[in-house]
């Protein structure tokens, strides 16, 4: 099987083809993740998204039955240097083609991963067709002329209906008994497991929830979720946590804490190329201590716009300066912009749901005196 | 938080000097703490008393000491030093112990100075085995189940219930010395024992084995704020039973699912956390793949060889930021040195994937077992870097210089069935190419099965070979797809064409593979190359994946679109490494290495360099201007040369590896800075360079040439009983033998060589005499020589494995003179540019060349250091025109410093079990320690203190002596020593012999003195043996029994001698002094 890319600028790399015969149109992204492919492929915030894989050798240990982040694969397509024919891991239930197959996802494999995730380093994001139907340069040429890319996918990844998910049962959880509302925009499982695996109860909501459908149900926590696309596209989700910040603790990630930004009047805008990774620090500004971290982001929120609607910065990206997490200087929310429940990568910011949970619980004591770690 | 304040000197402790398992990797390691120290306007002292490091050279360290690693010398420089900081975490476990020591005796404390990085709390908690496993428990980590012990009874005891097989691991010690895995009584009670021996505190842990789980290492690295990062994760193909220094590594880990990666990532933190390390630590883990449940197998608070293979194959230069860690900095505040504008608080993404292929030293110990287990067998490693798994492990392969093309190994594909099987199992250092047959015949099974769907079958399918070996079903995979490429060449018939080549090559066959398995001519597969421009790009080795740009010019070839290399419009000069450390070519090569690269650029130059050994200084990111990280067969360099056109190539540094490079260079066109191939040729001849030397009046031992065993006894009829025969083009003295009878000659014909017209045997006469060395620069016209070695053994004594003399401590004026104007005459009329060494006998009358080396030798960092020469930088400059006359140092004899040195070599005899300790013209030596004072008896007592070997002040002496060796000079070694208070024992003739001659010796047989070296008795054997190398004999036995217990076994009655020099040293009042390399070569 053929495989092909077509690039917005015109270039265009061939390789072998894998997984599903299809095309699609999407945004070329890099991610550099060395483990966790599976977690990456269904997780919903690659909606929309081919992802180039820098790490060449993928496949290694197969598919499972346990490593999904959502109930199948979002990205449109996959671009790997080099795939693994014989998984091997006791967990593994098929190849990596196969899932793609089953999943009708085209792969392209055999190409220059590291120069294309060099490219869109000094070039961009860009978009991108992925074939592996054996298309020509002027079908991919068209393709890319009338198929536009959507910056909204949040609105219909996320739960359909209200959804109700049981904490864990187990004894001493210090979540037990919360009822977190959760708006959710593409929710990961791993950060469903980061609420539910504390005992609290996680109620999903779909985009378009309104504050008050949302207080109806009395929770005594907000969440904001992940997802895809621009956060200026997430109208309902902004106005909905305006109008509860002050009402409920509210915790966001990625995408929420986008929206948390935007709800407090700040402003985001999109990175050259996005953080997309397993692999960047991040500093806590308040206890000057560093966490490695998991990332997967566009959109950054601009620091000095946030700064007039009571949020205060709280973590910075190592690397390029950009906002990784943010505080209200009173009121019960705090974000961040990476992913704590690693799912892939590192578990190290973890805390972050506990610090989550005993904010609720402070609230819900009348306990709650604001800061930074109250 | 910057940098701690008050700090203004600290002591670095270095790991002295190389042996199987504490190599090159902590002159990396130690070099890069130097900078990072002198970096922050600290001054540095170092003590290592390893003269062939980079760290000791002039330039790293603000102070040199190249004085013992003992607590006397060290607390002695501390006292006349007062640092107020000691850095040990970079000198291996010599340098932690010491620090340990030091710490425990009061002596930091009493002179004000902390430990940095680590403390003795931490050392403790890692490496006492009991404290470790509570501390897991603590801590919620699993430890396999296991007894502290320190007999046999207990071990006995826990064996009763939890079965066979077990892990004996002795605590405190290196490499795994003395370790194993017992699978019944018998091999219990022997790996006890030794494992009881070979701890520093006479302490074992016995723990349940985990052999064939999966094993996996994360470096770690923390700050005193407490930020962790893993560098890097390491998966080996060996199941765990291999000890990782045996194993082929692999990086990053690649058959681990995200979730069993964190989990073992979160468990490697929480231990460095535990351990309050600020610096960096290794972990290792075992995993079971059949559950993912894991234990913690060891950690190593400290740099590592684990922490240089993950530095290179990460990017990430580990032993900098542990440096900086230590003087106070959090990782936050510290930058990515890779791309110069990150955070250094990140963890590296790869992409790529690296192999580490181990050097073993069986093509040298030919009796010894090459059975691979827990205790490190390996002098070094190399490693590759490619964009697949197969291509990386190809290049490993051709890296090793094992003669090797590919994974098909002749001997091996003759095997029958069960006696692969038997191979496989037996798990030496071929195994992965014994797996690979197996697969070979796998793939026939199934292919005879006629239209099975299995793509392996039979005795060799890959399940059951994955069942065999607990190599995981990934790498066998892999494996796969390398042989079927054999087979779809061997399918060709010759007729190759681009799209075949190119996906051969993406997976990493070279051409010579290529050609053999095609059967194609080479004209043809250089054309379709050139034709369809088939030639590896280079990429960048970036730490992030591309995600940043990068300024480290540090580069792998692959088979991929897109080339990275940036070519400079700078004129260039090609420098070639060395390769991997073996016995015979070890660190000393890399030390010219570096200062060829540092030569190359103060002289405006841009230096490339090619090389492949992880552990040095040479492949550090940012010793030369550009890296490649590359095998260093002639294919790959003549890449390097088509993508960087230097002006030229320096082969004269990397040891015979690069030398060997020579002719196909020379036959490519390609300029070959200094001496030419022409003159190395003659060099290298031995037939020419007689026949040279003849016509200038200068004589070598009369020798013959031979290509049949007829004319071999030719020889003997015209030359005389003894004869030192050797094949042509040795290193390291490999296969050389001294022969005193028909039947010695005749053997060595069968068994050590293969005779043939393409492979003559040199039979020379053995000259009986002093053995002295030269080493000299030359610039065409001048020569200047900073010094001249004499060796303490007699000629027959391999140079490496000789303690020699700085200067010489017995050879008159006039045969040095002679040397002088020798060396001067065979210089020129060789036309030698650059370095060389040439090596001497003297028998009492005549002077005899006994080899010109035309290149870099073992001795030049010593001559370098202790004349204050720096010799390398100018040979470099020699190449490149500059002339002797004008330099500082001027032509001729340089003047003699005030100083004498001795350098002793270093042996890994307790590691090598089966491996004969005797000296011989076959080296044996992994490493050397130099002694350094004002005469030859102080020189020499430093040296020996500085080997390690104990030194007796009496008791009892084990005497064996050849017959040759029957005489009045070995009879007054022997009576000094009973002058000394020893009492000597012996057997047999030689009793018979001492007795006779009225040196009173008490008698014990072997069994005897084998008891008497375990209860004391004995404290050191002289024994020179009549046939070495016999594991038969019971004469070979005591030695080996002795060197496991770290007594002196002196094998020559000269290194008898010298000894007895240090013993009465060691017993006099007088205690030694330790001052700076620059105040010993300032007072010359």
């Amino acid at each position: 099987m053929e495989g092909l890319l077509y690039l917005e600028d015109g270039s265009l790399y061939r390789g072998k083809g894998f997984g599903a015969s299809a095309t699609n149109v999407g945004e070329l992204v890099f991610n550099t993740s060395m483990t966790g492919y599976q977690g990456i492929l269904t997780d919903p915030s690659y909606k929309g998204q081919i992802i180039n894989m820098t790490y060449p050798l993928i496949g290694n240990y197969g598919v499972s039955e346990i490593d999904n982040q959502s109930e199948g694969i979002h990205a449109f397509g996959f671009v790997t240097r080099d795939i693994t024919y014989r998984p091997s891991n006791r967990c593994s239930v098929m190849s990596i083609s196969e899932w793609l197959r089953a999943q009708g996802v085209p792969g392209v494999y055999n190409v220059d991963t590291r120069a294309i995730a060099k490219k869109i380093r000094t070039e961009g994001t860009v978009k991108c067709v992925i074939s592996t139907e054996g298309i020509a340069r002027e079908g991919a040429q068209s393709l890319m002329e009338s198929v536009p890319l959507r910056a909204d996918y949040m609105k219909d990844v996320g739960v359909g209906e209200r959804r109700i998910l049981q904490g864990s049962a187990l004894d001493g959880l210090p979540g037990r008994g919360l009822k977190i509302a959760v708006l959710d925009f593409g929710i990961k499982r791993g950060i469903v497991g980061g609420l539910t695996g504390r005992g609290c109860q996680a109620v999903l909501f779909p985009y378009g929830t309104t504050a008050d459908e949302i207080l109806a149900i009395e929770p005594d926590g907000l969440f904001l979720s992940n997802g895809p696309g621009d956060p200026e596209e997430c109208g309902l989700g902004i106005r909905t946590a305006a109008a509860l910040m002050g009402k409920l603790p509210i915790f966001g990630i990625c995408m929420g804490h986008q929206v948390i930004a935007l709800a407090a009047g700040g402003r985001t805008y999109k990175l050259k190329f996005g953080h997309r990774g397993a692999n960047h620090g991040v500093i806590d500004l308040d206890t000057g201590k560093s966490a490695i971290t998991s990332q997967n982001h566009s959109f950054a929120v601009d620091a000095d716009s946030v700064r007039g609607g009571g949020m205060v910065l709280s973590h910075l990206n190592l690397n390029d300066g950009t906002v990784e997490g943010m505080r209200h200087e009173r009121l019960p929310i705090f974000s961040v912009q990476y992913h704590p429940e690693g799912s892939p990568g590192p578990n190290d910011s973890e805390g972050l749901f506990d610090r989550f949970v005993k904010m609720v619980l402070a609230v819900k004591a009348g306990e709650w005196k604001g800061g930074a770690d109250a | 938080m910057p940098k701690r304040e008050n700090l203004k000197k600290i002591l670095m402790i270095g790991s002295g000097p190389i042996i199987i398992g504490q190599a090159a990797e902590f002159d990396y390691a130690g070099t890069q703490a130097c900078k990072a120290i002198r970096e922050e306007g600290i001054e540095c002292v170092l003590v290592n008393s390893n003269p062939a490091t980079i760290m000791t050279d002039e330039g790293i360290a603000d102070k040199v000491y190249l004085e013992p690693l003992t607590k006397e010398a060290l607390e002695a420089i501390i006292e006349r030093e007062r640092p107020q900081g000691v850095l040990a975490g970079f000198g291996g476990q010599t340098g932690l112990n010491l620090a340990m020591e030091l710490d425990e005796k009061g002596v930091l404390k009493k002179y004000g100075a902390r430990l940095l990085g680590v403390n003795r709390d931490s050392i403790r908690k890692a490496e006492d085995r009991e404290e470790f496993r509570t501390l897991m428990r603590e801590i919620g980590q699993p430890v396999p189940g296991s007894i502290i012990a320190h007999g046999i009874e207990e071990c006995r005891a826990f064996v009763r219930t939890a079965g066979y097989p077990v892990i004996i691991r002795p605590a405190y010690t290196l490499g795994g010395t003395g370790g194993g895995i017992a699978n019944n009584d018998a091999e219990l009670d022997v790996l006890v024992t030794s494992g009881v021996e070979n701890s520093a505190i006479g302490q074992i842990l016995l723990e349940e084995s985990v052999a064939g789980w999966k094993e996996i290492e994360y470096e770690v690295m923390r700050d005193a704020k407490d930020n962790c990062i893993t560098v890097c994760g390491m998966e080996n193909f060996d199941p765990v039973g291999v000890h990782t220094g045996d194993s082929i590594v692999v990086a990053p880990i690649q058959t681990l699912r995200d979730r069993e990666y964190q989990m073992l990532r979160d468990a490697a933190l929480k231990i460095i956390r535990s351990l309050n390390i600020e610096g960096g630590c290794n972990v290792q883990f075992a995993l079971d793949p059949l559950t993912s449940k894991y234990i913690v197998i060891e950690v190593n608070p400290r740099v590592s060889r684990s922490s240089a293979l993950a530095s290179k194959a990460a990017g990430y230069p580990i032993a900098k930021l542990a440096a900086k860690i230590a003087l106070g900095y959090s990782l936050d505040e510290l930058k990515n040195y890779v791309t110069g504008e990150t955070s250094a608080c990140f963890e590296p993404t790869l992409d790529y994937c690296v192999v580490k292929f181990p050097k073993w030293p069986f093509d040298k110990f030919k009796t010894a077992s090459r059975r691979l287990g827990t205790q490190m067998k390996a002098t070094g490693e190399v490693m590759s870097i490619s964009r697949t798994f197969e291509s990386a492990l190809l290049k490993a392969i051709t890296s090793l210089e094992i003669k090797r093309d590919g994974l098909r190994v002749p001997y091996i594909m003759k095997m029958g069935d069960d006696e692969l099987v038997r191979k496989i199992e037996e798990r030496d250092d071929d195994r992965i190419f014994a797996i690979a047959e197996a697969i070979r015949r796998g793939i026939d099974a199934a292919g005879r099965g006629g239209g099975a769907h299995t793509d392996t079958a039979g005795l060799f399918a890959i399940d059951n070979l994955h069942g065999i070996t607990k190599v995981d079903k990934w790498f066998l995979g892999k494996l796969y797809r390398i042989v079927k490429m054999e087979k779809t060449l061997a399918g060709t018939g010759g007729k190759l064409d681009a799209a075949i080549i190119y996906e051969a090559e993406e997976i990493g066959f070279t051409d010579n593979e290529i050609l053999k398995l095609s059967g194609a001519r080479r004209e043809v597969l250089t054309d379709i190359r050139v034709y369809n421009d088939i030639f590896p790009v280079y990429k960048m080795v970036d730490t992030c994946g591309g995600e940043f740009e990068a300024r480290t010019p540090y580069y792998y070839s692959c088979f991929d679109a897109e080339d990275e290399s940036r070519i400079s419009d700078e004129e260039k000069i090609l420098l070639v490494g060395s390769g991997p450390i073996r016995i015979g070519q070890g660190i000393e090569f890399d030390y010219c290495c570096v200062r060829g690269v540092w030569a190359i650029k103060e002289l405006g130059y841009e230096a490339v360099i090619i090389n492949n050994n992880p552990e040095t200084v040479s492949t550090d990111f940012d010793t030369s201007d550009k890296l490649y990280f590359e095998a260093l067969h002639i294919d790959d360099v003549m890449n390097v040369i088509k993508n960087e056109r230097p002006r030229g190539v320096i082969l004269q540094f990397g040891g015979q590896t690069s030398l060997n490079l020579a002719e196909e260079l020379d036959r490519r066109g390609i300029n070959i800075l200094g001496t030419s191939f022409e003159s190395i040729d003659l060099a290298e001849d031995r037939q020419k360079t007689a026949d040279f030397l003849a016509a200038l009046g200068i004589k070598t031992p009369p020798g013959f040439s031979v290509t049949t065993k007829e004319a071999a006894f030719e020889a003997v009829a015209a030359l005389g009983y003894p004869l030192v025969v050797r094949p042509s083009y040795v290193i390291g003295g490999r296969a050389m033998q001294v022969v005193y009878t028909d039947r010695e000659l005749l053997e060595y014909l069968t068994e050590a060589v293969s005779l043939s017209d393409d492979h003559p045997v040199l039979i020379d006469k053995y000259i009986q005499g002093k053995e002295l060395e030269v080493d000299a620069i030359s610039d065409g016209e001048d020569i200047l020589i900073p010094g001249i070695m004499e060796h303490v053994e007699r000629t027959g004594v391999h140079s490496g494995d000789s303690i020699s003399v700085y200067p010489p401590h017995t050879a008159p004026k006039h045969v040095t003179d002679t040397l002088i104007d020798y060396t001067n005459r065979i210089t020129r009329a060789l036309k030698t540019c650059g370095l060389v060494n040439i090596q001497y006998a003297w028998d009492g009358d005549e002077i005899y060349v006994i080899e010109v080396n035309p290149r870099a030798s073992r001795t030049v960092p010593i001559i370098s250091k202790v004349t204050g020469v720096p010799m390398v930088r100018l040979a470099v400059a020699a190449m490149l025109g500059h002339k002797l006359r004008d330099s500082e140092y001027g032509t001729g004899l340089y003047k003699t410093m005030k100083l004498t040195a001795v350098k002793v070599p270093v042996f890994s005899g307790a590691k090598l079990t089966d491996v004969d300790i005797a000296l011989g013209p076959e080296m044996k030596s992994t490493g050397e320690v130099l002694g350094i004072d004002e005469t030859f008896e102080k020189a020499a007592y430093k040296g020996f203190l500085a080997s390690g070997v104990q030194i007796p002040g009496g008791g009892g002496l084990y005497v064996r002596l050849r017959d040759s060796e029957k005489n009045e000079n070995s009879l007054g070694v022997v009576r000094a020593y009973i002058n000394e208070g020893f009492e000597v024992i012996s057997y047999g003739g030689t009793l018979a012999y001492l007795r006779e001659q009225g040196a009173g010796a008490a008698e014990m047989d072997a069994a005897e003195a084998r008891r008497g070296i375990a209860e004391g008795a004995i404290k050191a054997v002289l024994d020179i043996p009549a046939a070495p190398n016999r594991p038969e004999t019971d004469s070979f036995e005591i030695r080996r029994y002795a060197t496991e217990r770290n007594l002196p076994v002196l094998t020559c009655i000269d290194t008898a001698e010298a000894f007895l020099l240090a013993v009465r040293m060691k017993k006099s009042d007088e205690q030694p002094v330790y001052r700076t390399l620059a105040e010993y070569v300032g007072a010359g």
